[in-house]
């Protein structure tokens, strides 16, 4: 058998790996949102107002970051009927996030912010369409715990995998804070 | 998770391979899996390193070929090559390359050896190959996405040659792809299919970074084996870790460039684009900015060059301090100088953007912090060559190359100075001054940082040498090759010759250098050839080399050399061996040298 004791640390390489990779994607959207603030000092920047909907996706996300704190909980207490729901919960909150989104872009559409439009209205898109993305991420991961939660051969007791889900899914939460209060504060 | 879980978790993915119980694998680390888990989707770090490196020999014939083609056209503009008809068809009419093949070879040539063959192929290969070996790990924090690195990589691959084979071309707006040439598909040629080819590919291949780049920090931070302390790594594994860093936190900025990039060139956007006209047609695209494009390029852009040349460095200590026997002058010296550099990467990118109307007040900030990487750099080249300093030298083609390295690496830094203050690059800006630069200090430089680390750890790869003599040709051609090849590229800088330009020969002022350019191009065939040497010797070395019959063949202290010759998934058939010292106690106490597994003895001098 080999030694174990060359592992002297104390956090997870897979809960480490997520870390950097949390890093990385926040430099992508440091880089989306430097590039906002450097159009923005230039010349033909139209101000408007975010669509009121998005405020609305906000309560559904801080919501979906706490049913998923709850899930890890009840992971570790072996509840893994209350956890299925949870994650299933979850996910579903995200999907709603990500529908509430969509509906925030045609409404903007409805109001002649289009995507081709002034650059100012281009850059809410993409921005926060690939936050969409990144929350659907999340989802994805989500659906393969939950059916990693039906199998019957194989029992997971390790609660690393519904950790890292849960910090990503925190993340992103977080993203979006920072998205919308960016947003709204540098129009 | 122990080394050992982790090693283990892939089998939960790829179910195929047997399930051999923990406490069974005395000996050996055998996977006996098949032909397509072994050679083609392994999760063995060291099997996905000679991935990366065969896939980047490939790639970098190509390149290498296509500086080829177009040197023909700028050294024999007046003369024509049937033969050019017969490989490119219509691209080279009557033995003439096309303006428009022109372009696209250029703009591959770039691309393909910056990213494909000396980011994925160096740092791709050597981090991968050494970062478990040397900080003694069973395999990389993640196997799983470790391959999946490789085939990111790989996709992104075929998606860019590909794009050689469409009927519009590849893309040929430059390596850098700015807009509107870029952005627009009437543009040019190039612009069409094959740019959206090209931003594919680069976003695959960013991905494949990524996933990387994660594992190789985590696997460098959390997987060292014990006593393995973050002071007794060796330098490669410094150099690696801070181009991780560097790319995993400069690639996504480059990604959102190109994400803008696409929603310009399909959803109608105007991020990059403004009072454009197009063949006469005024486009509607109103505000964009295609200096926007060029910041964000550049956040990537510039730690790119020390993503690519910090590897190189970190091999370049390695080898040098085994070849001449003495331990690393200034170790801590040379990780400040690492860790200076990958902070001051991030600080200087607009001195890219000297003349593009950047506020001159702006610009002598990115001049200082410019200026201010030749601290390190010089800190650097200090400590490698009071490395080799009395050194008992052995010259083989490994420290040969290393040598070289810092030769190219000072010859082409100090064009870095000239180039990095604002009022001269008003002058040099986009001249034969900034291609001679970059070639040298990055492209020679790291090719050479490379070429070390392939003959030095080809033993390790394949437990076989590379033929010697090979080597000793091939490093006294390319020297003296890519000195005659860029160094006369200077003087056509100098005065005022500008790059990208597909013919000279009609240019009164640029006239004069017909003999010169015609001189550079027949250096280039020549440096080719001995390129294909090499490969040559690669290959035949894998099947027929001599072979290893020692275990540690440069006597060298580092973990990889305690592994078996041919060292099965897990590296090593025992114990993960445990770390006492350093990694450079050479001619120590008048011991030859002291591997790191070895315990400090009682009466040991310091260091």
């Amino acid at each position: 058998m080999y030694a174990m004791s060359a592992q002297r640390n104390k956090i997870h390489p897979h809960k480490y790996s997520l870390w950097i990779a949390m890093g990385s994607i926040t430099m992508m959207f440091i880089g989306f949102t430097s590039a906002y603030i450097v159009k923005r000092a230039q010349a033909n920047w139209r101000v408007f107002e975010l669509p009121k909907i998005f405020w609305l996706s906000t309560v559904v996300i801080l919501l979906s970051s706490v049913t998923i704190q709850l899930a890890v909980h009840q992971f570790k207490q072996r509840q893994m009927i209350r956890y299925r729901q949870l994650i299933t919960l979850t996910a579903f909150l995200g999907v709603v996030f990500a529908a509430l989104q969509l509906y925030g872009f045609s409404d903007m559409a409805a109001h002649g912010l289009k995507l081709d439009g002034a650059v100012s209205v281009s850059f809410i898109y993409v921005i926060v369409a690939m936050h969409i993305l990144h929350v659907l991420g999340g989802v994805v991961a989500l659906l393969v715990m939950f059916f990693r939660a039906f199998r019957k051969n194989v029992k997971v007791y390790s609660p690393v995998g519904i950790e890292v889900a849960a910090t990503y899914w925190h993340f992103v939460d977080a993203l979006w804070i920072y998205l919308l209060i960016f947003l709204s504060v540098a129009r | 998770m122990s080394n050992e879980a982790t090693l283990h978790s892939h089998q939960e993915v790829h179910g195929s391979l047997e399930h051999d119980q923990h406490g069974n694998g005395h000996d050996g680390h055998e996977h006996h899996g098949t032909f397509i888990s072994k050679y083609v989707f392994s999760m063995d770090h060291k099997m996905i390193a000679k991935q990366f490196l065969i896939t980047g020999i490939v790639w970098a014939i190509i390149g290498a070929f296509f500086s080829v083609l177009f040197r023909l056209q700028l050294g024999f503009p007046d003369t024509s090559f049937p033969w050019l008809s017969s490989i490119l068809g219509h691209w080279a009419e009557n033995g003439h390359i096309k303006p428009e093949a022109y372009y696209a070879l250029v703009t591959m040539h770039g691309t393909i050896l910056v990213f494909f063959v000396l980011t994925a192929g160096l740092s791709g290969t050597f981090s991968n190959f050494l970062i478990p070996l040397q900080v003694g790990a069973r395999d990389m924090a993640s196997p799983f996405m470790n391959m999946l690195s490789y085939w990111f990589f790989f996709i992104a691959s075929l998606v860019m040659m590909a794009s050689l084979f469409v009927q519009t071309g590849p893309a040929s707006g430059g390596w850098t792809a700015y807009p509107p040439l870029s952005a627009l598909g009437d543009a040019s040629i190039g612009s069409k299919i094959g740019m959206d080819l090209w931003i594919t590919s680069m976003a695959l291949f960013v991905v494949s970074q990524l996933l990387g780049g994660l594992n190789y920090i985590s696997t460098i931070l959390n997987m060292r084996t014990k006593g393995m302390s973050m002071t007794k790594m060796p330098l490669t594994i410094w150099a690696f870790f801070f181009t991780a860093v560097l790319g995993v936190l400069s690639f996504p900025v480059l990604l959102s460039g190109f994400i803008l990039l696409l929603f310009d060139r399909h959803a109608g956007t105007s991020f990059y684009l403004s009072d454009i006209f197009v063949a006469g047609k005024a486009l509607s695209n109103e505000g964009g900015s295609a200096i926007l494009y060029q910041h964000l390029f550049w956040f990537l852009g510039h730690p790119e060059v020390y993503i690519i040349v910090l590897p190189a460095m970190g091999i370049v200590s390695e080898v040098l301090a085994i070849n001449s026997r003495k331990p690393i002058f200034g170790y801590l010296a040379m990780i400040g100088s690492l860790f200076a550099i990958c902070i001051l990467a991030f600080l200087v990118w607009a001195h890219h953007m000297f003349v593009t109307g950047l506020n001159p007040f702006l610009g002598a900030f990115f001049v200082l912090l410019t200026l201010l990487i030749a601290v390190p750099s010089a800190i650097k080249v200090f400590n490698w060559l009071t490395t080799i300093w009395r050194g008992n030298i052995n010259f083989t083609p490994g420290a040969l190359f290393s040598i070289g390295f810092v030769s190219t690496f000072i010859s082409g830094g100090l064009t870095g100075i000239w180039l990095g203050n604002s009022s001269i690059d008003i002058h040099l800006h986009d001249t034969y001054f900034v291609i001679a630069h970059f070639h040298i200090v990055m492209g020679v430089s790291a090719f050479f940082g490379m070429f070390a680390g392939i003959y030095h750890w080809f033993p390790k790869m394949y437990g076989r040498f590379l033929n010697n003599t090979l080597g000793y040709i091939h490093f006294w051609i390319t020297l003296c090759g890519a000195y005659l090849i860029f160094w006369p590229m200077h003087y056509e800088g100098l005065a005022g010759m500008p790059r990208r330009y597909y013919d000279y020969s009609t240019w009164e002022s640029f006239k004069q250098f017909a003999g010169l350019n015609h001189f550079i191009s027949i250096v280039v065939i020549m440096v080719f050839a001995t390129q294909l040497l090499f490969v040559f010797n690669f290959f035949y070395s894998i099947f027929k080399g001599r072979k290893l019959t020692i275990a540690n063949p440069w006597k060298a202290t580092t973990l990889e050399w305690t592994t078996p010759i041919h060292a099965g998934h897990g590296n090593w058939p025992g114990e993960v061996p445990e770390v006492h010292r350093w990694p450079y106690d050479y001619s120590k106490d008048g011991v030859d040298f002291i591997p790191q597994t070895v315990p400090i003895g009682p009466n040991e001098s310091e260091h």
